[in-house]
């Protein structure tokens, strides 16, 4: 591991690496990164998010944002949103992201494959009741159908309607006429997700950053491959 | 019913041999009847007045399509007999009856005195192989084929060269040992012999795998991997010949091998993605010749792995590329009909390939001269699966490390299990110049061995052994509207995740590609409005479509796109409304029995496979006769006329004509299911929700309503509706529903049921 020095910065780092499951040299790159997109600043704002330039042809871009900002995902146990974030918040969000490394019990697999789909869940309900519902729903699906202009709007009535109902059918089976079928809980949730392969494995991202593109001066060279860490 | 067929085949077989003889009726001059009239002029002047020949014999000008036709009868027949013996299907592949009876096949011809065709490399790269891969290319999974495309290429290419220099460099060294008598057999041509072998072979992995329904992760990656290392086997089979022939090799020839493998190999996937943009474009024009849509598909695909033939670059993998190119645009071009057609063709032509090359393979084995060699023929088999198994474990170990799903010891297992090899090798084996190669013969038998090993032994115990060690079978699930919209809710999520850590990964990648695609691409090769359209609702409209049929088909019952039955309903979805008017309730008895009545009909949906089983061909709701159709709608008249006495009526808006898009649009908006809503008064209000395709042809139903007198007619006309005889006190309130109905969005369509002389006229693209 060579030529870091021991300074306070390293142990910061090595506390965030236990909490969030980051190894240092990642939590490294983030926070070259972070650093890069609030401009040195210590809080990173929404409008900074909004600066970055790939993200505004997404479709779900702001529901990205308010992810970022939703304090329900910063494991604090508290609710509402943050108007600026520091790093270690920035971390604990895309810790959310980090595969399962290999040393893991079948146990804590678990708890991070749940960790992930409530971090999905939290994205769709956005006023924090514990369901989804069927406005918030289709506010996803307007949100995905948002640069096909008007055909989007009527056909995201049908298609949530119709998602809907699937989910209700599966999860609850049997209702009467007169019951009302609040929202998608997070139990209705997981088991909707269960089957999907996309999603079992998806939720996830492995980090390569090759740091010399972004820090073309920085010496040494470090990146992080697929196998460790390495010096260049 | 074998056995039948076998005297049947054996008896015009016989019918075979005296044609050769040709004509030898008196008085024709060859020409068989037609040469009736002149033969006589000819002959006038003879003292002898021939007969007029009434009936000739003339077979040899109709030879070749003859024998061509029996052939395919009687791979046809074939197919047949083994699945009306029930057990035989279960036990045996496909495949290695096939071979049986193409044993059988060949020995009786031998025995008649004939000599037996062999499978010509001509036949067999032009003919045979070409509607396989299309099929495997067009209906291929592209997203499980791009997510492991890493994968499939490791398999592919660094195990196939693996391969094929184990057994080869393994099987010199074997040949040099003194008691072989093999020391002819040089370095270069084992090595070829190596590389001919070791290719992993598609038509026998398809006719395996697609009996044994393993889950879709190691399904592609085997097929991926047959597929994709006809690249290998092409270049490796030019050098070796090459080499071989030359004598020597030289650094610079291996690098020009290296070179060579590259343009063969991005050269056949361009020639392959260019005969696909052609087509794609060719597509958008179709619109008024619907007839010849299935021609373009099939033609440009013909042509692509004809051009890539021709430059020896990789016809395989110019046809998967054009398959796959073409699909999405053409799909979206092209009608509904044209569609089924393509497919029903695709698969017609490769079941009957499949099956003719199995059996020609029966009939090459009796037919061919053969020199066994005991030490080389029992070490090639040997070899082989030894290269084959320490070649996926290595491979898997360093593929692992890269994947986010690992692949199990299991998965392992059933990879190097599955690779078979099959008539490829054996076509390339048979193309080699026997001036060159004098040992042809010794490695054309071992080439058969290790075919025959590999599909009998293997194919026939692989299912077993899939059971035994339980590995996860495909998943019967229908693709939900809820798993497309996550799946496409996590693709932004991780590319835009992926933008926030400057990081530029797979995500980034796709999604330019798709954006690049969406923006250019699209606008030029697909026709009209529906290059706007976003996948999501083109995934809704299809599966809106196979809804609506599948409603119609099971009989007006109660449809609800779940794959359980289950009595949730939209009601139960759709918050309370403030507005809502006090409707008149139900007596609970009366809704019990129509709910009973309703649910009688409620057929389960259909589990769909999602795989091109070419066995089982999947019954698509299009398909399904529409004569099914006229018996289901006279079932169903006679339900809506007990319960057109319980007064139920229809809400029905006024269709208004629009372009097709508009017409799905709303299609979408108002699909809703079938529920039963409590009215205040006695009056149960069942509203049927019918998607349908905006036709000229549907009536408007609103008129229909002001004359109740006649309910049957619009039947007839309008297919799947109920009609409720109206009573006056009804009338207001019905008016005062159907304004409400469509506030409410409680709308309903009728499905309109020209019948097929109706149809010929209303093409309309259904999306597929």
């Amino acid at each position: 591991m060579g030529a870091f020095h021991s300074n306070p910065a390293e142990q910061t780092y090595r506390d965030l690496a236990e909490k969030t499951g980051f190894s240092v040299e990642q939590i490294w790159i983030l926070h070259n990164r972070f650093k890069q997109l609030s401009h040195d600043e210590e809080m990173l704002r929404r409008d900074d998010f909004k600066a970055i330039p790939d993200l505004a042809c997404n479709p779900i871009r702001s529901q990205i944002i308010e992810a970022f900002f939703d304090q329900r995902n910063f494991q604090t146990n508290s609710d509402g949103t943050a108007h600026e974030i520091g790093f270690e918040e920035f971390l604990t969000v895309m810790s959310y992201f980090r595969p399962p490394s290999l040393n893991m019990t079948q146990e804590e697999k678990e708890d991070l494959r749940r960790a992930k789909l409530r971090f999905l869940f939290n994205m769709h309900d956005t006023d924090n009741d514990g369901t989804i519902t069927l406005e918030e729903y289709r506010h996803v699906v307007e949100e995905l159908l948002s640069r096909s202009g008007a055909i989007g709007q009527e056909t995201a009535k049908g298609i949530t309607d119709a998602a809907m109902l699937e989910v209700a059918s599966t999860s609850v089976g049997h209702m009467g006429p007169d019951d009302v079928y609040e929202g998608i809980t997070f139990e209705h949730f997981l088991k909707v997700c269960h089957p999907f392969p996309a999603v079992k494995g998806k939720l996830q991202l492995i980090l390569t950053a090759f740091v010399h593109t972004l820090f073309p001066h920085y010496r040494p060279r470090l990146y992080i491959g697929y196998t460790g860490v390495h010096w260049a | 019913m074998t056995s039948r067929a076998m005297t049947l085949a054996g008896l015009f077989l016989l019918l075979l041999t005296p044609g050769t003889g040709g004509s030898q009726v008196p008085g024709t001059d060859g020409a068989g009847d037609h040469g009736g009239p002149h033969g006589l002029d000819g002959h006038g002047a003879n003292a002898t007045n021939k007969a007029f020949p009434v009936l000739s014999f003339d077979y040899k000008h109709v030879q070749m399509p003859f024998e061509i036709s029996l052939w395919v009868l009687l791979a046809s027949l074939m197919k047949l007999g083994f699945h009306l013996i029930p057990r035989l299907s279960s036990i045996v592949p496909e495949s290695c009856l096939l071979i049986v009876v193409g044993l059988l096949v060949g020995g009786l011809i031998r025995v008649v005195g004939e000599d037996p065709p062999i499978l010509g490399s001509q036949l067999f790269f032009l003919c045979l192989l070409p509607p396989i891969i299309l099929d495997a290319g067009y209906f291929l999974p592209i997203r499980p084929f791009t997510e492991n495309v890493g994968t499939i290429l490791m398999f592919a290419v660094v195990g196939t060269l693996w391969n094929a220099f184990f057994v080869g460099g393994l099987l010199y060294g074997v040949c040099q040992l003194e008691g072989t008598h093999l020391g002819r057999v040089d370095l270069m041509a084992c090595l070829l012999f190596g590389s001919i072998i070791s290719a992993v072979d598609p038509v026998a992995v398809l006719a395996v795998f697609e009996e044994i329904h393993i889950n879709e992760l190691l399904h592609i990656l085997v097929f991926g991997e047959s597929l994709l290392n006809d690249a290998v086997t092409v270049v490796l089979y030019h050098l070796f010949e090459e080499f071989a022939a030359a004598g020597g090799v030289t650094i610079k020839d291996v690098f020009l091998g290296i070179v060579c493998f590259l343009v063969v190999a991005l050269g056949g996937i361009l020639v392959g993605a260019i005969y696909g943009v052609l087509a794609a474009f060719t597509s958008r024009f179709t619109s008024h010749t619907r007839v010849i849509e299935p021609l373009f598909v099939f033609l440009y695909s013909y042509m692509a792995y004809l051009s890539a033939e021709v430059f020896h670059l990789s016809g395989i993998m110019a046809l998967i590329a054009c398959g796959a190119v073409m699909r999405p645009y053409v799909e979206a071009n092209i009608s509904h009909k044209s569609h089924t057609t393509i497919k029903y063709f695709l698969k017609m032509w490769s079941s009957v390939s499949e099956t003719l090359i199995f059996i020609f393979l029966g009939v090459s084995t009796v037919a061919g001269q053969h020199h066994w060699n005991w030490t080389f023929v029992i070490c090639t088999v040997i070899l082989c699966l030894v290269a084959r198994v320490l070649g996926v474990v290595g491979l898997t170990f360093m593929i692992n490390k890269f994947r986010i799903v690992k692949l199990t010891t299991k998965d392992q297992f059933i990879i190097a299990y599955g690779g078979l090899r099959g008539a490829i090798a054996f076509s390339l084996g048979y193309l080699l110049d026997k001036v060159h190669f004098p040992m042809r013969d010794m490695f054309l038998t071992a080439i058969i061995t290790v075919i025959f090993f590999t599909v009998f032994v293997q194919g026939m115990t692989i299912r077993p052994l899939v059971d035994l060690l339980a590995v996860k079978k495909k998943q019967e699930t229908k693709r939900s509207i809820n798993e497309e919209i996550h799946t496409q809710f996590l693709d932004h999520l991780l590319t835009g995740i992926e933008d926030i850590c400057g990081h530029y990964g797979h995500h980034h990648w796709k999604d330019k590609l798709n954006r690049f695609n969406k923006k250019y691409v699209k606008k030029c090769l697909i026709a009209g409005e529906r290059s706007k359209e976003p996948q999501l609702i083109a995934f809704y409209h299809k599966m809106e479509m196979k809804q609506a049929i599948e409603l119609v088909e099971s009989g007006g019952g109660v449809k609800i796109p779940s794959a359980m039955p289950s009595t949730v309903s939209m009601q139960n979805i759709q918050p309370k409304k403030p507005t809502e008017r006090a409707l008149p309730q139900l007596s609970k008895s009366r809704e019990e029995e129509i709910r009973k009545i309703l649910r009688t009909n409620l057929q389960k949906t259909r589990q769909r496979l999602r795989s091109y089983n070419r066995h089982t061909l999947v019954a698509d709701p299009y398909e399904d006769g529409w004569n099914d159709m006229f018996l289901k709608r006279r079932r169903v008249m006679e339900l809506g006329k007990k319960i057109s006495e319980l007064n139920n009526y229809l809400t029905v808006p006024a269709p208004a004509p629009d372009s097709p898009t508009m017409a799905r649009a709303r299609l979408a908006s108002e699909f809703q299911p079938l529920y039963i809503k409590p009215k205040s008064d006695s009056i149960p209000t069942i509203q049927v929700d019918l998607a349908s395709p905006q036709s000229p042809d549907s009536v408007n139903m609103v008129d229909e309503f002001n004359k109740p007198s006649k309910p049957t007619e619009a039947e007839e006309e309008e297919g799947l509706m109920m009609k409720a005889p109206s009573s006056s006190a009804d009338q207001k309130e019905r008016k005062r529903d159907k304004e409400d109905g469509v506030e409410q969005q409680r709308l309903a369509r009728c499905l309109s049921d020209p019948g097929p002389s109706a149809e010929d006229d209303e093409d309309e693209p259904f999306l597929p």
